[in-house]
């Protein structure tokens, strides 16, 4: 019993070593990652609906694009993160992977939810339809539904460690659908227009449609950075508050 | 202003978008913020449980020590 009450220590001191310093981090960055966020958001905006031309072709639908695109790219990033972060905590068992990865996943979720139902919201004047089931739209779909489901798993194990892994194998395996959703427009027939800006030759985009999607972009991605430093020290304090109660109900 | 609003006669495409990111962007922040106050006030309240109760025995000894 000594043994394992030693054990316990140790592992305690490992577990929270890196996250109470990430807490004192996270603080500290907090009030400047909000603050930047809103006034990226907030000059995006104004270039979005007010600078901005419309398009030659599209006319105003074009300023759909100022969130539909950052929310895909987003939706893609966020997945990298949590894969990114599962691997880590697979591999090197760091205690703050497997928070990042848990909390990546709701945001990540959020903004595929918001690419998809833009996306529709853009098709149906642009294309004629609401949704059709091509490539892009499909390998979209099938990536919120592995955040669902990643989700779901770990809402199913109680026991943080065991969820953790589960999940991360869960995440790991299903990364093979990023480049399929990237290459999507390119391998497959599709409604979906190819790659506008991260593509071989530079973007194909004029500037002034360029500069409102860019600052939209980065203000998108600032507040996914936010938000996971928030939900990360939220998720710390919740295995905080675990351990307290376990360690109450052992008395 | 009017013009705006209509948007080339595709506002009840653009507004539903640009309203939905919205919901769904600040139902993150006002969903995670609550947590993170959840969990802090949940926190606090065992560790100041735990420190004003007297220390518990010795854990290795039995329920009848």
């Amino acid at each position: 019993m000594a043994g394992m009450s030693e054990l316990t220590a140790s592992q305690r001191f490992q577990a929270f070593a890196n996250p109470a310093r990430f807490m004192a981090l996270s603080e500290r960055l907090l009030p400047f990652c909000a603050g930047l966020t809103a006034v990226l958001i907030a000059v995006g905006l104004y270039l979005a609906l007010l600078d901005s031309p419309p398009d030659y072709q599209q006319g105003e639908t074009v300023r759909i694009m100022y969130i539909h695109v950052p929310s895909a790219w987003l939706s893609m990033f966020g997945y990298m993160v949590m894969a990114a972060a599962s691997a880590t905590a697979l591999i090197f068992r760091h205690p703050l992977a497997d928070i990042a990865a848990k909390s990546a996943a709701p945001i990540g979720a959020a903004f595929t939810f918001l690419a998809l139902v833009t996306g529709s919201l853009w098709g149906r004047p642009m294309w004629g339809t609401w949704w059709v089931w091509d490539a892009r739209l499909t390998s979209m779909l099938i990536l919120f539904f592995l955040y669902l489901g990643y989700m779901a798993l770990w809402a199913t194990i109680e026991e943080p460690v065991r969820a953790g892994r589960a999940a991360a194998v869960l995440a790991l395996v299903g990364s093979i659908n990023v480049p399929i959703i990237h290459y999507s427009v390119v391998w497959w027939n599709t409604l979906h227009q190819p790659a506008s800006v991260f593509r071989i030759g530079g973007p194909a985009i004029a500037t002034s449609m360029l500069m409102p999607l860019l600052v939209m972009a980065l203000g998108f991605t600032l507040f996914f950075v936010t938000l996971l430093l928030v939900r990360m020290r939220a998720e710390i304090l919740r295995r905080r508050v675990r351990v307290l109660r376990l360690a109450r109900t052992e008395r | 202003m009017q013009g705006f609003l209509e948007m080339g006669g595709y506002a009840a495409f653009i507004w539903p978008a640009y309203g939905l990111a919205f919901v769904v962007m600040i139902g993150l922040v006002v969903q995670s913020v609550g947590d993170f106050r959840a969990q802090r006030r949940l926190a606090g309240e065992l560790d100041a449980g735990r420190a004003a109760r007297p220390r518990a025995p010795a854990r290795s000894t039995g329920p009848d020590a």
